[in-house]
């Protein structure tokens, strides 16, 4: 102990200093104990620049730099906000993203319902399990707190997302997909306490929000992986993400990931509730394409609108996904799809979460078209536009790179 | 020494009680019969679930025009709110071009019911009676030429409407974990030459 005192008195010193901006809270009540001289506590007060920031974004809830502006954007077909005054899809914009994880504030939002978001009492939110059970039971939040839970990361894509020669920017045709790292309870863990009779081969997953928006989930998929989610990169989860709770749907549509949610119902049978008929398909290769998501990937840097200040050196940016589980490869073409070349994981790549990739590319500043394609570990390939078959657009997203450097969308 | 007296009982219950699938974690409480119907909004397409009462075309009319005619206009094609007569007429048009206006390209008709009893009027979600939301059905199906005058809907005869894709629509596939979206697609290798660049053109 003694051999860290000289140190402690430095801290005292600084401490005392600082008294009238910020509080340190450890030094706070030996400060009148300190032996310093007044003198050398009005010195170094002289010392210390004032700041700009107020408390609450130096103590309180951290705030980032003024000089970040990195943005959401309402995109995608209907107007936004509609005649209603709705706002209904509001994309990430991913050209500003580094590494795997959305950050909570740019997280993007979709809604069939516009931008009402309920406002929930967590003390009074429950979440009911009933039907074909052998106990139907009641949770409130701090109850499915103590239930084991898991952490995992995991990518949520809108099935408006698709590429297009209309759509010039990485946040229009890319930006309603998001990845974050989501805490809760497997779905399975709560099926199982209640148990789940013979005929129970679906479920229906609802919310309390005004339209109770419902969605039908087979019971295989209830009982693999889907998480009952109550918080979002170590915060509970974002209102506009369905605060308290939600359910994540690994690797589905995102409108299957019912958010707000208050009730599970097993049933005997597809449902056909108000998330789901929209997904109704007379083709069944349509059906099948229209649940799961498909291998994807896409450069985010550079992409449409971004201008390269010149020739040289750059290290091409993308995320892929798939909604099949890893991805296990991703390929880089700077030409078109002449030539592909294996690309690097910036970090693990895990099981339906965006995979951050990168490949290093020495530009001669003469045209070139950037594309990247996605394998998944069931050796589901990413198709071009023209192979695809349907479902949410997955296909391959090419990048013109002028020679003046400006970056546009290669479809157009 | 107790404990070791019931050893052989729980020997006995051992598999009875894993039979039953006891619960691990003992969390939560039991709702009440009462809590679950109040909570309970799901329709099957059976009907299973739909409620007493019923309702008439003429009164569905009556109905819409007092709270959805402000929104989606006098006759359900041009106001603010989106369109609910279906976009392509006659006996041989094919439903699937119908458009995206209620769930009239559902297969049965209890989702045209759970739309309207869920999500409707906006703002006022869960105000309408039972017997309304009977008679709009009533009546947007009436005018979309999916029944005829003088149909009656209850819990009885909703089941029963034959929907025009009633028998032209896929089943979603038996998911399993690990399973690709569709057997054989997409291809393997066979990406090249998909965009020409620079001077190719």
């Amino acid at each position: 102990m003694g051999v860290k005192r000289p140190n402690r008195r430095d801290f005292l010193k600084r401490g005392a200093a600082l008294a009238g901006g910020v509080t340190l809270g450890a030094a706070e009540p030996v400060i009148s104990k300190a032996t310093a001289s007044a003198q050398s506590i009005e010195e170094e007060s002289q010392e210390v620049p004032s700041q700009d920031w107020s408390s609450d974004e130096l103590v309180a809830y951290g705030e980032r730099s003024l000089h970040v502006k990195s943005v959401r954007e309402p995109v995608n077909g209907r107007p936004s906000p509609d005649e209603f005054g709705l706002v209904f899809h509001i994309g990430t914009p991913l050209e500003q993203q580094v590494g795997a994880i959305t950050p909570s504030s740019l997280f993007y939002f979709g809604t069939t319902r516009g931008s009402i978001v309920p406002t929930i009492d967590p003390k009074e939110h429950r979440l009911m399990i009933h039907g074909l059970v052998d106990r139907e039971l009641t949770f409130t939040m701090d109850e499915l707190k103590r239930f084991p839970s898991v952490t995992r990361l995991h990518f949520i894509e809108c099935a408006g997302n698709g590429s297009s020669p209309r759509r010039g920017r990485l946040i229009e045709s890319h930006g309603m997909t998001s990845c974050a790292e989501w805490t809760g309870v497997l779905l399975s863990t709560l099926l199982k306490e209640a148990g789940v009779q013979d005929e129970g081969t679906w479920i229906v997953a609802e919310g309390v929000e005004n339209v109770r928006g419902a969605s039908s989930l087979p019971m295989a998929k209830a009982m693999d992986d889907i998480i009952v989610a109550y918080a979002m990169n170590g915060e509970p989860l974002r209102p506009q993400q369905g605060f308290p709770l939600r359910i994540v749907v690994p690797g589905f549509e995102g409108i299957l990931h019912v958010k707000w949610l208050s009730r599970i119902k097993v049933v005997d049978r597809f449902y056909m509730t108000y998330n789901d008929y929209g997904h109704l398909r007379q083709d069944p290769d349509q059906a099948a394409l229209s649940y799961q998501v498909g291998p994807k990937s896409v450069i985010t840097w550079p992409s449409g609108g971004i201008d390269l200040p010149g020739a040289g050196f750059y290290e091409v940016r993308g995320l892929a996904w798939s909604g099949g589980g890893v991805v296990s490869r991703v390929e880089v073409s700077t030409d078109g799809g002449e030539n592909w070349m294996d690309a690097d994981f910036r970090g693990t790549p895990q099981r339906m979460a965006h995979t951050a990739f990168s490949f290093n590319w020495t530009w001669d500043g003469s045209e070139a078209m950037l594309m990247s394609r996605c394998t998944d570990e069931l050796g589901q390939i990413q198709p071009t536009r023209a192979q695809r078959k349907g479902g949410l657009d997955n296909s391959i997203q090419p990048w013109r790179v002028h020679s003046n450097g400006s970056v546009t969308n290669g479809l157009a | 020494m107790g404990s070791l007296k019931l050893l052989p009982v729980l020997i006995l219950l051992g598999p009875v009680a894993a039979l039953a699938q006891s619960p691990t974690f003992g969390l939560g409480r039991t709702p009440s019969a009462d809590e679950v119907l109040a909570a309970d909004i799901s329709i099957s397409p059976t009907g299973m679930e739909l409620p007493a009462g019923s309702g008439t075309i003429e009164e569905g009319a009556l109905t819409y025009r007092r709270k959805c005619a402000r929104c989606h206009g006098a006759d359900g094609t041009e106001g603010r709110a989106p369109r609910l007569v279906k976009s392509s007429r006659g006996s041989d048009a094919n439903p699937w071009s119908y458009g995206r206006i209620l769930p009239i390209r559902a297969p049965y008709a209890t989702a045209v019911w759970d739309y309207i009893n869920r999500g409707m009027p906006l703002n006022r979600e869960g105000t309408l009676t039972h017997d309304e939301v009977y008679s709009l059905t009533a009546f947007l199906l009436f005018i979309n030429d999916v029944i005829p005058e003088g149909t009656v809907l209850d819990a009885q005869s909703l089941p029963m409407v034959v929907m025009p894709n009633r028998d032209n629509w896929a089943e979603l596939p038996d998911w399993k974990p690990g399973m690709p979206r569709l057997l054989g697609y997409p291809y393997r290798r066979s990406l090249r030459n998909t965009f020409r660049i620079g001077n190719h053109r």
